[in-house]
């Protein structure tokens, strides 16, 4: 069996192989312990989920059919998109206003979803609406422990719901 | 510098095997990814950013009933084989220890509840990680313990939050809800009658991903897999809690049905295979830890079959976790070059089963449950 070489540094003999399913499409890696230690496999629990950079990289120009990203990068931490590109990683929560447009692209693809419909967090001064899609949540939360005859836990949202609802 | 010795208990409630079908499923795991508004995070994080999301979080842990009376660990104080412990009980990554020659960043710690199976992360790759780790199939409780810190924290700290993006985290894999459910299974049915291949592309179809533990070459370790979501965006954390579970109960039907595949048309070689596994565990003076992983695998098997009697789920929980270098290190009171740590290895899976999983013994699978953690 030939030696292997890491597909991450070309340097060092590949040791962990990484199957991807995405897609319908399968990929095949073959890393070296410190690749594979730097994307966190190596007996570790997260999941890789996902090459991102790769993923941005077959994207290529397509990220930039749009208005280009701001040049100067975000405002508040200074990364830029090609910053973005290179590591898969956005900065600070700024980033994601600073470069929506292209975000919500790349999140469409990666989760086929762009609008989060999950818990709603109250910020400390919540504004009406605010309230109000909360309190649709735990609604949702409450049906879905009736319907499952989890009654304690109906009970503790129907707490909630009534402490937070206008008197 | 600490060292785990008060700690001696954490990450170790999954090994009861108490969960749902605990022989094929060990353990579920339920984190959510959150970060502090007004803050860097990730790569771009500084440290003062860390520091300050440190200090918050210290300043919250009262107010949290999960968190209240637990333990916080500045990673850079603790000692680097109690960093090694807690990574190989899977309460750290190895991205919150950060390179081997620099160690762990100013401001990486971990906090470990006391009285929940629920850990959180502080300073990784996104501000906070809230982790519960269960034994079983157990995904609704899982869930239920992170969702409960996550609110207790949220009522304290200013997540990073959008209307339309969710709880912002540092890659955009994660956004939304910022909720990774993973279920820890052994599926050697499926590996050995060469199904698994179909079951595992299946699960990409569904919106599912997962990973094994894979040796040198291609071969699969232990035939042990994680199996997990992977979108996280536009879904409910319900739908997605749901999602997965269903899904790996119709795995868990596939690999029983495998298994009773294997027994009905290859019955003597399956047996024999079990049998040699268990003999090696008992007798070798000699183990590496991939090579125990593939034994435990047919022991995991025989028992799972009752082809062995008298050995039960949480003895062979235990000797995943506690033939890891760093554990043996931590029992011998001293490093241990490879060869060593070998034979270490083996003299542990020998004492423990002579103990625990002679099956000469006799059966009782009703027997009580001691405490865990006796190493």
């Amino acid at each position: 069996m030939p030696d292997m070489v890491c597909d991450n540094c070309g340097s060092s003999d590949a040791v962990v192989h990484l199957t991807q399913i995405v897609n319908n499409e399968m990929s095949t890696h073959r890393l070296c312990e410190k690749c594979a230690a730097e994307k966190g496999l190596e007996g570790a629990p997260e999941p890789v989920g996902f090459p991102l950079t790769d993923f941005l990289a077959q994207m290529g120009d397509v990220a930039l059919d749009e208005a280009d990203p701001p040049e100067s990068g975000c405002p508040f931490c200074g990364l830029t998109f090609q910053d973005f590109r290179e590591t898969g990683r956005l900065g600070c929560p700024q980033c994601y206003e600073t470069f929506a447009t292209h975000l919500r692209k790349l999140l469409r693809r990666i989760h086929g979803g762009v609008q989060h419909v999950g818990k709603v967090y109250l910020p400390p001064d919540p504004s009406a609406s605010d309230m109000e899609r909360r309190l649709d949540g735990l609604r949702r939360k409450l049906h879905r422990a009736v319907e499952s005859e989890d009654f304690e836990r109906a009970a503790e949202l129907r707490d909630q719901i009534r402490s937070m609802e206008p008197a | 510098m600490n060292d785990l010795t008060p700690l001696p208990n954490h990450g170790l409630s999954w090994l009861e095997a108490s969960g749902d079908h605990a022989d094929i499923v060990l353990s579920t795991r339920v984190r959510l990814a959150r970060n502090l508004q007004g803050h860097a995070f990730g790569p771009r994080a500084r440290v003062n950013d860390r520091e300050a999301v440190l200090r918050r979080f210290k300043e919250s842990i009262g107010r949290s009933e999960t968190l209240r009376g637990g333990t916080l660990l500045e990673l850079p104080d603790v000692a680097e084989r109690s960093r090694r412990l807690l990574l190989e009980r899977r309460l750290v990554t190895r991205d919150l220890l950060g390179e081997d020659d620099t160690g762990p960043a100013r401001g990486a710690a971990v906090h470990l509840s006391d009285h929940e199976p629920v850990t959180v992360m502080i300073n990784e790759e996104d501000h906070l990680r809230v982790q519960s780790l269960v034994s079983g199939l157990r995904i609704e409780q899982a869930w239920r313990l992170v969702d409960r810190l996550d609110e207790e924290l949220g009522r304290e700290l200013p997540f990073a939050y959008h209307n339309e993006f969710g709880f912002l985290t540092s890659c955009p894999t994660n956004v939304g809800s910022g909720l990774r459910a993973s279920v820890f299974m052994h599926l050697p049915g499926l590996v050995l009658t060469k199904e698994i291949g179909k079951v595992l592309q299946g699960l990409g179809q569904v919106g599912l991903t997962f990973r094994g533990l894979y040796g040198e070459g291609s071969e699969v370790v232990g035939n042990f897999f994680q199996v997990s979501n992977q979108t996280t965006l536009g879904k409910t954390e319900e739908d997605l809690v749901d999602h997965l579970d269903k899904i790996v109960r119709q795995v868990i039907q596939y690999e029983l049905q495998a298994r009773q595949v294997l027994l009905r048309d290859a019955r003597q070689v399956t047996e024999d295979k079990i049998w040699r596994a268990y003999g090696l565990l008992r007798y070798a003076r000699s183990l590496s830890f991939e090579e125990l992983m593939n034994l435990l695998s047919g022991v995991r098997l025989g028992l799972s079959l009752k082809l062995l009697p008298g050995l039960r789920v949480y003895t062979l929980n235990k000797m995943m976790i506690f033939t890891q270098p760093a554990h043996l290190e931590q029992a011998a009171g001293r490093d241990l070059p490879p060869t060593e740590s070998d034979a270490h290895r083996a003299a542990y899976v020998r004492r423990v089963l002579a103990t625990e999983g002679d099956v000469s013994a006799d059966d009782d699978p009703s027997a009580a449950d001691e405490t865990p953690a006796q190493p």
